[in-house]
C-alpha cells in the first residue's frame, strides 16, 4: 500500500518511512517482505515512536519537511483503500458465528478516510509550506497527543515490559504493560500489542489483562475508535 | 528510555530524550530549563534522578530486574510534542542495519507507523 504511494510521490519529493510497532520482528517481517518496499521499512519494538510523536494507535502518520520541521503531528493515516478493511466491510454477516458476527458488525463502524488523506498528503507535495494542510509549529504541538504523568508513565511502564519481555522474563512484562493500560486506555498500540501476544487471533479477554479490543472498542464506540480527520 | 544504572553519559541521554544537559541546564530545541548543580556529577554525567525530576520524566523501577526507564517529558508543553522541531529517531530496518530519520534532511518525509497485530 505505502509503496504505491512511494512510487507515485517519491519523484516529486516525498520518502516514506515505515515504522513497524511489533515487539515481535518475526511477527511484521513477512509483510515487509511481501510489500517490496523501496522505502526505509523500520522495526519498533519498545514503541518508542508513541513517546517521540505521540502516536497511540495504527496507521498513524506524521509529516516532517525538507528542514526537519513537523507540519503535521500523529494523525491517522490511510493511503488508499485497505483490502482487508473492505473485504470485512462487504462480509455478510449472517453468514458467520453469532460472536465473530458481532465483532464484524462492530468493526464495519471503524470510520476512516482514505481519499481525504491522499489528497492532503498531494496538495502537502505539490504546495510545500503553502498546502493549507502544512501547520505552524505552534498549531503542531497544539495538535499532539496531550501528554500528563501518567501518559508518561504508561511510556516508561510499556518500554520496561518490553524490555523484559525481550529479556525472557513475560510475566515480568505483563505486569507492566498492565499499568501502561491503566494510565493510558486511549493508547491502543499498549493495548492492542499486549493481547495479541495472548490471543493472536482476537485479541480477546484474558486473565492477564482487563480489557480485550472487542471489549474496549465497545466502550467508547467504534465510530470513535479513529478521531475524525483535520484539514 | 532503559536504564541500568542513574548516572549516564549526557551525550546517550540527549540521543533518547533529545534534552542535552549542560551546567547550565538542559535545553531541546527552542527551550532550555534550568537545573541545580546537582544535575551533573563531579565527572559531568546526568544525574537522571534530578534532571528527571526538573523535567517532570518519570522514573520506574524493576526492582526484581535491577533497571530503569525514564519515560518523556511532561512540564514543558504538556503534550507529547516538546517542540515542532523531529526528534531524532534511530531504528533498526529488518536486515537489523541502524537507519537514522535525520539522513532523509532535505526531503519531505511521512512516518507511518503500522503494525502487524
Amino acid at each position: 500500500m505505502w509503496q504505491d504511494v512511494r512510487s507515485r510521490l517519491h519523484p516529486r519529493g516525498l520518502e516514506i518511512v515505515t515504522v513497524a510497532l511489533d515487539v515481535d520482528v518475526e511477527a511484521a517481517r513477512p509483510s515487509v517482505e511481501a510489500a517490496k518496499a523501496e522505502h526505509p521499512s523500520l522495526i519498533d519494538q519498545a514503541h518508542v515512536v508513541d513517546e517521540l510523536f505521540g502516536i497511540v494507535n495504527v496507521p498513524n502518520g506524521v509529516w516532517i519537511d525538507e528542514d526537519g520541521m513537523i507540519v503535521r503531528p500523529a494523525e491517522p493515516a490511510f493511503p488508499g483503500h485497505n483490502p482487508i478493511m473492505d473485504q470485512l466491510r462487504n462480509v455478510d454477516v449472517s453468514t458467520v458465528p453469532p460472536e465473530v458476527a458481532e465483532m464484524l458488525t462492530e468493526a464495519k463502524k471503524i470510520k476512516t478516510d482514505p481519499d481525504a488523506y491522499f489528497a492532503m498528503v498531494l496538495d502537502w507535495v505539490e504546495h510545500g509550506a503553502n498546502s493549507r494542510h502544512a501547520l505552524e509549529p505552534e498549531e503542531v504541538i497544539r495538535r499532539s497527543m496531550p501528554r500528563e504523568r501518567d501518559e508518561a508513565l504508561a511510556a516508561a511502564h510499556f518500554e520496561l515490559g518490553e524490555h523484559l519481555h525481550r529479556g525472557g522474563d513475560h510475566d515480568a512484562a505483563i505486569a507492566h504493560w498492565r499499568e501502561s493500560h491503566r494510565r493510558f486506555p486511549t493508547n491502543w498500540t499498549y493495548k492492542r500489542q499486549a493481547w495479541e501476544l495472548e490471543d493472536p487471533m482476537r485479541q480477546g479477554r484474558t486473565e492477564h489483562y482487563e480489557g480485550s479490543w472487542f471489549d474496549d472498542i465497545k466502550a467508547i464506540g467504534a465510530e470513535n475508535y479513529y478521531p475524525k480527520l483535520l484539514p | 528510555m532503559i536504564l541500568t544504572e542513574l548516572e549516564i553519559d549526557a551525550a546517550t541521554f540527549e540521543a533518547r530524550t533529545g534534552w542535552a544537559v549542560r551546567p547550565e541546564g538542559a535545553c531541546k530545541a527552542e527551550h532550555c530549563v534550568v537545573l541545580p548543580p546537582e544535575a551533573r556529577t563531579a565527572d559531568g554525567k546526568v544525574a537522571v534522578e534530578v534532571v528527571a525530576e526538573h523535567l517532570g520524566m518519570p522514573l520506574v523501577h524493576d526492582a526484581a530486574a535491577k533497571v530503569w526507564a525514564v519515560g518523556p517529558d511532561t512540564t514543558v508543553t504538556g503534550r507529547a510534542l516538546t517542540t515542532a522541531r523531529v526528534p531524532e529517531l534511530e531504528l533498526p530496518d529488518f536486515g537489523g542495519n541502524p537507519f537514522k530519520l535525520s539522513s532523509l534532511r532535505g526531503q519531505k518525509v511521512l512516518l507511518v507507523a503500522w503494525a502487524s497485530w
